[in-house]
């Protein structure tokens, strides 16, 4: 028990450094990316202003933002501010870049959560479905079905199910995660659980085939065994061997599958936030993008980064639980 | 009739399907730009003149399907093209490179990994200033990394073949072997890498330029149909939505199916399955 939990340490530090590295990386690469952007981010802020500004306000604002210092002290500039933890102000929303993402991820994180456990479940179940008749006719539909949903795009499927369940059917309201006309305050959760819960589904929909078909590989390995033969040759039926045998062997590494794909979630959220105007990370930073909104774009992007690097380090240290075997080489 | 052999239908389906594609790109290709609508003939449901009915303004919505179709196939190709040719290259280089290389390499595929792609390619538009360079570089920096890390593999292994051990006792040189071992062994790795690439890249481009950071809005790319179509969905106006949206999924589930039969007529083991 020791030794798991020193494993499990040493995962942790290694990884943790590793994220470092990584978000640093990250920070440079989208610093430089922003910086080589011929859209002007002064031209859309005075755009955004709605006034005529002067060309000495504009040179104001130009010191102000640093514009014309050299990028890598700017860069400089940016990261000392980050580490105090300002990430300076959106110039779309005027308002700390921290803030906003704060407010936002709880939202965006709602919706996320949401569709990773229904994913995680669908994409389970059918996965044991398709494992225990394997090659049978249930298994061939299921893997057709499938097929056809990772070709998809979330947002078509998100229209799609706006149009028959939101505009035809009138069940769930057309978009953001409250209704209009009512203070943030006064949303109950109720509420806000029934603007959720479209978004919600499209987003799992489009990940569940992913870990679906990962369960029905591990299942089939597993049936195929010998330990599972001789428990046949005792008598077990079908579901009372995926119960002792199957779900012991393939339910952490679906965990770990699960939490590796948080890269996908996070991307998928964007497409699904933005149809359903969900007031998420995801439109925000699609906002950002559009409207030259260089804190925001730079602050998500780095959030975002750090919430994948977690669900993999998460994932990783779920793989060091499951298998003693695993030693980290070296770094 | 006589009977033909599973191989010689899977390779007369696969050019079939080719052919398809091939009829749909050309189709949209020889749609003018302009197929200016009038707005007398605006709004109306799919009927025979109209098939997929027209948009708000009285374009014929399949015309301009079938135009942003060939614009999403030219992008997703030229994108995945290069995201393959990228792949190639840095597959060999991590495998038969020296070690400092490869963990370099490696750190570069986990960085890229590491942020949501579709932020990536945000990020990567909105640095080229939008438009089709930036959707361009875009997708194809964030498609490269798996078939990388597959030809990565391939080669690794390769390289502990015997015939390989040989030809180095023999005095060949390093490049000799690249050239004459492992590249003709790439080769169907490598193209069918790419057309299954191909149909992500379709994908991508569409979720791009419908959140408005792809081509301009002029271009009818099928993104950019289904994202005017958010604004009328309200209103009851359902084919924009669906019918362009699921003429891209039929493609895009064709492109798919085509790679599946490339890889079962040039790995002959994959057929087995």
């Amino acid at each position: 028990m020791k030794g798991t939990v020193g494993r499990l340490t040493r995962i942790f530090v290694i990884n943790s450094v590793r994220i470092l590295t990584l978000l640093l990386a990250v920070s440079v690469i989208t610093f430089v990316l922003v910086s080589a952007s011929p859209i002007d981010p002064v031209r859309q802020y005075i755009m955004g202003l709605g006034t005529a500004v002067s060309p000495e306000q504009r040179a104001e604002i130009e010191d102000y933002w640093g514009v014309n210092e050299p990028p890598v002290e700017r860069y400089f500039g940016w990261m000392s501010e980050l580490l105090k933890g300002n990430l300076g102000e959106s110039a779309l929303y005027r308002r700390p870049v921290a803030d906003i993402i704060r407010e936002r991820f709880l939202n965006s994180l709602a919706l996320m959560l949401c569709a990773w456990v229904l994913s995680g479940g669908i994409g389970f179940t059918v996965g044991c479905v398709m494992g225990m008749y394997r090659d049978r006719l249930p298994d061939k539909i299921l893997k057709k079905v499938c097929y056809v949903i990772s070709s998809i795009p979330t947002f078509w499927l998100g229209l799609v199910f706006l149009l028959v369940f939101a505009v035809w059917l009138k069940w769930f309201p057309i978009g953001f995660s409250g209704p209009i006309g009512v203070l943030r305050d006064e949303v109950t959760i109720w509420e806000k659980l029934y603007h959720l819960i479209l978004p919600a589904f499209t987003l799992s929909l489009m990940s569940f085939a992913n870990i679906a078909l990962h369960t029905r590989q591990k299942l089939a390995d597993v049936l195929n065994s010998e330990y599972v033969l001789f428990a046949r040759a005792r008598g077990e039926g079908g579901w009372m061997i995926l119960r002792r045998h199957g779900l012991r062997n393939i339910l952490l590494p679906a965990l770990t599958l699960q939490f590796a794909s948080f890269a996908e979630l996070f991307g998928g959220s964007v497409m699904a936030e933005n149809v359903f105007s969900y007031p998420g990370l995801g439109s925000a930073v699609s906002a950002a993008g559009l409207n030259a909104d260089v804190p925001l774009l730079l602050g998500v992007t780095l959030f975002s980064a750090l919430f994948v690097a977690v669900g993999n380090m998460t994932a990783n240290l779920l793989y060091g639980i499951i298998d003693p075997q695993i030693r980290e080489v070296d770094g | 009739m006589r009977k033909v052999n599973r191989r010689t239908k899977v390779v007369i389906l696969t050019v079939f399907m080719m052919v398809i594609l091939i009829a749909i790109y050309a189709f949209g290709m020889l749609i003018p730009d302009d197929a200016a609508g009038s707005f007398l003939h605006a709004k109306q449901p799919p009927s025979l003149a109209h098939p997929f009915g027209t948009d708000a303004l009285g374009r014929d919505l399949l015309l301009r399907t079938f135009k942003g179709m060939s614009v999403s196939m030219t992008v997703g190709t030229a994108a995945s093209a290069i995201s393959a040719v990228f792949a190639v290259f840095v597959g060999v280089a991590a495998a038969a490179g020296s070690k400092r290389v490869d963990a370099f390499i490696n750190w570069v595929i986990d960085i890229v990994m590491g942020v949501p792609h579709t932020i990536l390619v945000i990020l990567i538009s909105f640095a080229m200033g939008r438009g089709l360079k930036g959707l361009l570089v875009g997708i194809a920096a964030t498609h490269w990394c798996s078939l990388a890390r597959l030809i990565r593999g391939e080669v690794l292994q390769l390289r502990s073949m015997q015939y390989v051990a040989v030809s180095r006792k023999l005095g060949k040189s390093g490049r000799w072997i690249l050239a004459h071992h492992l590249l003709p062994h790439l080769g169907p790795q490598f193209f069918v890498g790419l057309v299954l690439m191909f149909p992500h890249a379709i994908l991508h481009e569409a979720s791009v330029s419908f959140l408005g950071f792809g081509l301009p809005p002029e271009q009818p790319a099928i993104g950019m149909i289904l994202s005017e179509s958010m604004r009328y969905i309200g209103a009851g106006m359902w084919w924009p939505a669906v019918l362009p949206g699921l003429t891209l999924v039929l493609i895009v589930l064709l492109i798919d199916k085509l790679g599946d039969n490339l890889r079962m007529v040039m790995d002959p083991y994959s057929a087995q399955e």
